[in-house]
């Protein structure tokens, strides 16, 4: 079941016994939909290397892999923008600061804001929409 | 959003629109270092000081008239800073100003450590909050400037978020959208420095100027990967500290590009550049294609003395200064080209102005450190004004046909797309490496124009075709899709212009033309003509000789 690519994963819960990976590359296990109760999770295979981030893995996956991927970002390295936030193993984390692992990573929507798409939570102040 | 402060400050109703969220995106939040201005406090300087060496640096290009403007304003926008809340580094009862390289004294401000950016990012982002005419919004990707009848009137733009194309009225526009330096596959960028404001100014019958003019920085961060620091970090490292470059065999290599180095950063950043660079071609560069930078022979307590906290940050990425040496090499920095403007920010287009990094001319040919987030506060302060003003005797208009003409019109490209292309996003990479490899620090005309064969290429044959995923929200194939159109837009104008200048001169270097012809002193022009550039070559902005910039 693991593809290169977007894939369809049958699990309806994250925390299960993941396919082992090479050490070259990582598993990232992104939760995918626009509503939080019809959701999946899509396995992509990231090549690894020592230092890089969630967030490196996952631009490398829209890239590489699939564009329709929705993520939120900004300022990539410094950790200035302040937007990246996600779930990643369960613990709400910057992912440009989220230190990618040689293991199986699981990325999800932060849990307490409205879901807009995949990744993306609605964190912009109201005063600053349309 | 000093442009919006200044417009509000002076009566207008202003529309603040970002494409990250507001005050979180582009250059300056990322700028750890520091602010030039000529304060005078640390010790005795100048406004003509500060302009003669930012004229010098500029290499006989710089619109004196505007890098006057940075000079002359710069140290009130300082000080207008600190009373906003900007916590300047101090020095007893004076701001803490350092010396920083091309400026005869020290008047670099900065706020500690490394936080300059951040800081000034905060600042701005409170003091915009305080205005209730100053409306924010943010994940708006704006997209076009619409003309009507001659005048800018109003920009199309997708609201990211709902996925939908909306249109903005207003008397007077600021295009403030940042750099272009994203645009290369080394980049200190943040996500949203594409070069979109070149585009949209050019389109909408703005000139741009001098834009070949991109400047590398020469030690940027490439290895290993560090998170939570801005990639040009380590220029404060080797004024502080000095440090040694070394090749991929560690053997020091500057003296063998005529300049000397020794551990104490003497070369030049050209010199460093090209020298690192070269070693990096003869198959003597580090696995990440760049030099080493090695502080191993400096006491750790010096490296704590100076940079304290950053030490610790550099150790949570696994970085220990004294036990390993870091890979650097050249990387786009910020682009001295943009946006033809007069001293009030105005375009040749009624209604549209321009701001920050977009404009051009300032910095001639190259750009000292600190210049840039001086030139931001005090254009944005300018254009912020010019736009109030301009808005305040502005008429009420009868025509708004062109809402839903425009919308229409800027969809009208996107019906091609086709799933077994390449996307948008897998495109925007490809150009990062043409501009990389073709159009990069060191230049040659074969390089040049295979790489405007390229680009334009991928305008006809990729972006046309280029697929979008059919998700609504946050659709970033949508978004990716027009960054992209401007990008080609602004690589295109970058690589004429580059093709064009055969010559040498500071920021632009041929490798086929290895001096500076004194006939090529001028400043290249373009413009969006039947659908194509056009360029002309003009006598660069000079004050008069008994000016000094005070006045």
């Amino acid at each position: 079941m693991l593809r290169d690519g977007p894939s369809r994963c049958d699990c309806i819960h994250a925390k299960m016994v993941m396919p082992e990976v090479k050490a070259t590359t990582a598993l990232l296990r992104v939760w995918r939909g626009a509503r939080r109760d019809d959701g999946r999770y899509d396995d992509f295979q990231v090549p690894y290397e020592d230092g890089m981030s969630v967030l490196d893995a996952l631009r490398w996956v829209r890239t590489h892999l699939d564009s329709t991927l929705a993520i939120r970002y900004s300022c990539i390295n410094a950790n200035a923008c302040k937007t990246c936030l996600a779930l990643v193993n369960g613990e709400v984390e910057y992912t440009c600061m989220a230190k990618l692992t040689a293991e199986v990573m699981i990325v999800e929507p932060l849990p307490k804001r409205p879901l807009i798409r995949d990744l993306v939570t609605d964190i912009v102040p109201e005063d600053e929409k349309l | 959003m000093y442009a919006a402060i200044a417009a509000a400050q002076n009566g207008a109703s202003t529309i603040l629109l970002d494409k990250s969220q507001v005050g979180r995106g582009g250059a300056t939040i990322m700028a750890q270092m520091t602010v030039a201005v000529a304060l005078g406090q640390q010790e005795p300087d100048s406004v003509a000081s500060h302009l003669q060496d930012t004229v010098r640096a500029g290499r006989g290009l710089c619109n004196e008239e505007l890098s006057a403007l940075v000079c002359r304003e710069g140290p009130a926008r300082i000080l207008e800073m600190e009373q906003w809340g900007t916590r300047w580094a101090r020095e007893g009862e004076h701001l803490k100003q350092e010396h920083a390289p091309g400026h005869s004294v020290k008047r670099c401000c900065y706020v500690d450590f490394l936080n300059t950016g951040p800081a000034v990012a905060a600042t701005l982002r409170r003091k915009v909050g305080e205005f209730p005419m100053i409306r924010r919004i943010s994940n708006f990707a704006a997209v076009d400037i619409v003309v009507d009848d001659g005048r800018a009137v109003g920009a199309i733009g997708l609201d990211i978020a709902r996925g939908e194309f909306v249109s903005v009225e207003a008397n007077a526009i600021v295009l403030s959208a940042g750099g272009l330096t994203k645009l290369y596959a080394r980049n200190s960028a943040s996500a949203n420095m594409g070069g979109e404001a070149y585009a949209l100014g050019l389109w909408a019958g703005a000139e741009l100027i001098d834009m070949e003019f991109v400047q590398f920085f020469p030690i940027g961060h490439l290895a290993p990967r560090l998170v939570g620091m801005d990639p040009i970090m380590w220029d404060p490292f080797r004024y502080k500290l000095g440090g040694k470059l070394l090749n991929g065999r560690f053997e020091e290599f500057i003296d063998r590009y005529g300049s000397s180095d020794f551990g104490k950063y003497n070369a030049t950043r050209d010199v460093a550049a090209y020298a690192i660079l070269k070693e990096v071609e003869a198959g003597r560069g580090t696995p990440h294609g760049g030099a080493y930078l090695d502080f191993r022979h400096i006491p750790e307590i010096e490296l704590r003395g100076a940079f304290g906290p950053v030490i610790d940050r550099l150790l949570k990425n696994g970085i220990d200064l004294a036990k390993t040496p870091v890979e650097v090499g050249p990387m786009a920095h910020y682009h001295m080209g943009g946006i033809r403007v007069d001293t009030n920010m105005a375009t040749r287009v009624p209604g549209l102005y321009a701001a920050g990094e977009a404009v051009g001319g300032a910095n001639g040919a190259n750009r000292l450190s600190g210049n840039a987030v001086t030139e931001a506060f005090v254009f944005g302060h300018r254009a912020g004004i010019s736009a109030a003003e301009l808005a305040r005797r502005a008429k009420p208009r009868g025509r708004s046909e062109w809402k839903h003409e425009s919308i229409a019109r800027i969809q009208q490209p996107l019906g091609k797309s086709e799933r077994t292309r390449a996307s948008p996003a897998a495109l925007q990479t490809e150009l990062q490496n043409i501009m990389w490899e073709e159009a990069g620090p060191f230049r040659t005309g074969p390089r040049l124009s295979n790489a405007l064969m390229r680009i334009r290429k991928m305008r006809d044959q990729g972006l046309a075709y280029a697929p979008i995923g059919t998700n609504k929200s946050f659709n970033l194939d949508l978004h990716d899709w027009f960054e992209l159109r401007a990008m080609l837009t602004t690589a295109e104008a970058v690589v004429a212009s580059a093709l064009a200048r055969a010559e040498s001169r500071g920021a632009h270097q041929r490798e086929d033309f290895p001096q500076a012809d004194n006939s090529l002193e001028k400043n290249q022009v373009l413009e969006f003509k039947s659908g194509g550039l056009a360029s002309r070559w003009t006598e660069p902005v000079r004050l008069h000789p008994c000016e000094n910039g005070d006045a």
